[in-house]
């Protein structure tokens, strides 16, 4: 007979609850994002999603643990959501295959899968293609052009075939963080390169990237009143990002963007509130989710300013993941009992 | 007035199930043909048989004596005959069995003789009156059993400022304190009175979860007017696990006891309200601990209720009278700390409080693993960082999981039912700290063979040392011997001659020294017996020292 310890009740929550509130509140940023930047987000979910499925079960099978439980706890469906959301829209499907099997393979299963990955695998996945196929990584297509069908989506990504009478670079573009970086960079002021580039940039940051961004927040705020995740890391990330900006943009507002550009621009917000909570890979100590957040937070400024890409979410959130096991040790909440240390 | 209260870390919102089971009067439960009395109801040393195989024994008598300085005394619950002192499966845990006494009752329920006149307690020594709790067999009502003459003995360098009675009883299910409480409330504060002389404090909070305002009205109602200047009856509110002493003290005092501390440690004492019901059941009515309120409930009850119980009554017993039907799972406690029974045979003890049926065997679901939500954290009252101990257990790194504070845990289980993985955590750190013990244990007799091996290698290595010392010696004197180039007798002759050498000048400092006194006074003739005798004394001497010397140099060239 086997003796189970107590307590002889639990909670009705499940991993699967959890994973399933997060996907539920991705559905506002997601169907903005189909918005403005056509139905390729929808064939990128649907590439990801089955192949995040399919290597997840793969992998589970050669490793001889049950299929069943681990596949339904929708953290691999997750897990190529994110990925999706992060690739441009206008993708060969092998772009989006390659990225999810690399970020559930090697990212999450090789490590001994749910619970064990020490890095974020959609940022794993993400990176390595960015890595790879800088170009196609960057190439967003213009937020205002609504002429793309999902057929035209589905022909590029198929069968790399482009509507009649157009051209790869003709349809897409330069996102504004990426522009803005290159113009810096050749010594154009902030105010030039709005005024140069009317089109992209709306009222706060880029066109359509704002809305996305603000959506996501909104999802965001829905984890939080649901209790999923704790404000800790997303305060964290956005008031480092916003203190470091507001900083340089009051010591130099020609050539350091403002707070809010940086806040709704990329892929803050989405980090913010559903990367960076990962809680398999995030802090797990209430202090040490802030440090976790700051680090995140002021490494996506440096990244974005100084470094050599657009974009510094995913690498800040991988090299913060690193530093994870030892914020947690030396975080440690004082015990009941314990003096104050 | 409002009295301040304050917080503890964590806890649990959970459904109380209370009511169920407070419906029914309490009544006396059936005595059975058997009652198996297990001889550690408490924490401690199990007490001593004092009685045989065959003896006849009343309510109430003394049956195994207290062993130790921590152990209390076991009672005959009824009249009967002791018809085995044997191992039978007792509460615990692991479903382990112990030594116990089984009587046949007789269905008479005489009991033993005894003065029953109240003790005046306010005229008596503390420790007088913490003897008599001790031969009642008081120990925790609550759950964990302590003998409470101990907590009432503070010892001379503690402050206590507070006596706390906790009828928080904060599991779901149970309802044996509310009941007590609000049948006998008179019984709980004249316990209370007693357990304040013996502490020799003034200030005492009685503390009660807010879902038993039936239980609250009781007490306070049962207050004299002048009583109501020092006992202050509270309602706290209800949070899983309010009734954790650390948590209870906390609530009601603000004060957190020490990690690896006592409740002394911060002033304050702190005892279950049943157990200041047995105290003035003790002290007024002379009535040792043979029986106590217990909840029996769940869904395979037809009726759920609280019986008062005689110790050694078997789970089966209870179960039929409460009409038991179809129980596939019996826990004795509340369903977050109790323990699933292994057999409805076991007997029920001083520390049992309730038993809890289930038409349906707890099945957790399955276990996934952790994804560090930190749900464990935000609920436990220790706060600790239980996903971290967790991954520690599972890596055994007994080092580390004590750099996080294993024992702090309390193993009051609202880690694991918040888990969205259901990963039975507090079976991990039970594990970690039998695992820890085990070890430390190991670890002193590993010490003691250590010490032992390293003595004898010393003892040894002294031995070798000497011996060579003596050879040396004896080398040297040959050597000095030889160098004389003399025959064998005349080596004799000279350590003969050396002897008498040493024997003479021996003789002559005692002649200096030790002379008897006032030789002056003494006579001639005296004087020349004394020195004959003398002489001859050390004529012998001298020839035994030559014996020994030729002994020894035979013995030393053989």
């Amino acid at each position: 007979m086997i003796l189970r310890s107590s307590p002889y009740d639990n909670q009705p929550t499940s991993i699967n609850r959890v994973m399933q509130a997060v996907i539920y509140s991705l559905i506002p940023g997601t169907l903005v994002m189909i918005h403005f930047f056509g139905w390729g987000v929808a064939i990128n979910l649907a590439i990801a999603i089955t192949t995040a499925v399919i290597s997840e079960a793969l992998i589970l099978k050669i490793r001889k643990r049950p299929l069943k439980p681990f596949l339904m706890d929708g953290s691999a469906i997750l897990t190529g959501i994110l990925l999706a959301l992060a690739i441009p829209t206008l993708s060969p499907w092998w772009l989006v295959f390659l990225g999810t099997a690399f970020a559930i393979i090697i990212g999450k299963q090789l490590y001994g899968g749910l619970g064990y990955n020490p890095f974020n695998p959609a940022m794993v996945g993400y990176v390595m293609l960015l890595i790879a196929f800088p170009q196609e990584m960057t190439a967003w297509i213009n937020p205002l052009d609504h002429s793309l069908t999902v057929k035209d989506f589905f022909n590029y990504s198929f069968f790399s075939e482009l509507p009649a009478n157009r051209t790869y670079d003709e349809i897409t573009m330069a996102t504004v963080l990426d522009t803005v970086k290159t113009n810096l960079n050749l010594n154009s002021t902030l105010h030039e390169i709005r005024s140069g580039n009317e089109a992209l940039f709306g009222g706060l940051a880029g066109k359509g990237w704002e809305w996305i961004n603000i959506m996501f927040l909104i999802g965001g705020f829905i984890l939080l009143f649901i209790r999923v995740i704790t404000w800790h890391i997303p305060v964290a990330f956005l008031g480092s990002l916003f203190f470091i900006s507001a900083f340089f943009n009051g010591v130099d507002s020609d050539f350091y963007a403002t707070p809010l550009f940086h806040l709704f621009s990329g892929g803050a917000m989405l980090a913010a509130f559903f990367i960076a909570t990962d809680p398999v890979t995030a802090a797990t100590t209430n202090k040490g989710k802030i440090y976790y957040g700051i680090g995140i937070g002021a490494l996506t400024y440096i990244i974005r300013t100084w470094g050599g890409y657009p974009d510094g979410v995913a690498f800040a959130v991988l090299i913060m993941n690193m530093a994870v096991p030892t914020i947690d040790y030396y975080t440690q909440p004082r015990v009941f009992g314990q003096e104050n240390k | 007035m409002k009295p301040r209260l304050w917080h503890f870390h964590g806890g649990l919102k959970l459904e109380g199930h209370k009511a169920m089971s407070m419906h029914e009067a309490v009544v006396q439960a059936d005595i059975p043909r058997r009652l198996v009395l297990p001889l550690q109801q408490h924490i401690g040393e199990p007490a001593e048989p004092i009685v045989e195989i065959g003896d006849s024994v009343l309510k109430n008598q003394v049956i195994a004596q207290a062993s130790d300085y921590v152990s209390v005394p076991v009672h005959a619950p009824t009249s009967g005959t002791v018809i085995s002192i044997e191992d039978h499966p007792v509460p615990h845990p692991s479903g382990m069995s112990a030594a116990c006494i089984i009587i046949e009752t007789d269905g008479k329920d005489i009991a033993i003789e005894t003065n029953t006149t109240p003790v005046d307690y306010k005229n008596l020594e503390a420790s007088a009156l913490r003897n008599l709790i001790r031969e009642a067999g008081i120990v925790g009502l609550g759950g964990a059993g302590f003998p409470s003459f101990i907590k009432l003995n503070p010892g001379p360098d503690a402050r206590v400022e507070t006596l706390i009675l906790n009828g928080a009883e904060c599991e779901p299910y149970i309802t044996c304190d509310a009941m007590l409480m609000q049948d006998s409330p008179r019984k709980i504060i004249d316990g209370l009175l007693i357990m304040r002389h013996a502490l020799n404090i003034d200030k005492c909070i009685i503390a009660i979860e807010d879902n038993k305002k039936a239980a609250h009205t009781m007490l306070v109602n049962a207050l004299r007017e002048d009583e109501t200047s020092f006992i202050n009856v509270i309602q706290i509110p209800t949070l899983y696990p309010a009734g954790g002493e650390k948590q209870i003290i906390k609530v009601v005092t603000g004060k957190e006891v020490p990690s690896h501390g006592l409740p002394i440690d911060v002033g304050v004492v702190c005892h279950n309200v049943g157990t200041a019901a047995a105290v003035a059941d003790a002290i007024l009515n002379r009535q040792p601990l043979i029986e106590r309120y217990i909840t029996v409930t769940g869904d395979a009850v037809k009726q759920p209720r609280n019986l008062r119980v005689r110790f050694g009554t078997s789970v089966e017993s209870l179960l039929k009278q409460c009409e038991g039907y179809d129980v596939q799972q019996c826990i004795m406690g509340g369903p977050m700390m109790g323990f699933e029974l292994t057999s409805q045979s076991i007997p029920v003890i001083k520390t049992t409080n309730c038993l809890l049926t289930s038409r349906k065997k707890y099945h957790a679901p399955t276990s996934m693993p952790c994804i560090r939500c930190g749900e464990c954290a935000k609920a436990c009252p220790a706060q600790l960082l239980p996903q971290q101990l967790y991954w520690y257990a599972r890596a055994k790194d007994f080092d580390k999981i004590q750099d996080y504070n294993l024992f702090d845990c309390i193993e009051c289980g609202c880690c694991a039912y918040v888990c969205p993985s259901h990963i039975p955590l507090v079976q991990y750190y039970r594990f970690a700290k039998t695992e820890i013990w085990a070890m430390e244990r190991d670890k002193q007799k590993s010490d003691i063979a250590r010490e032992r091996h390293e003595f004898r290698l010393y003892r040894m290595e002294r031995k070798k040392v000497e011996d060579e010392e003596r050879k040396r010696r004896k080398k040297a004197l040959l050597k000095a011997a030889a160098g004389d180039k003399t025959t064998e007798d005349d080596k004799k002759k000279a350590a003969i001659e050396a002897a008498l050498a040493r024997v003479k000048a021996k003789r002559e400092q005692q002649n200096s020294q030790a002379k008897n006194v006032n030789e002056e006074e003494l006579t001639e003739a005296q004087k020349k017996a004394i020195a004959e005798v003398e002489e001859r004394r050390i004529k012998a001497r001298e020839k035994q020292q030559i014996k020994i010397e030729e002994n020894k140099e035979e013995s030393g060239s053989s």
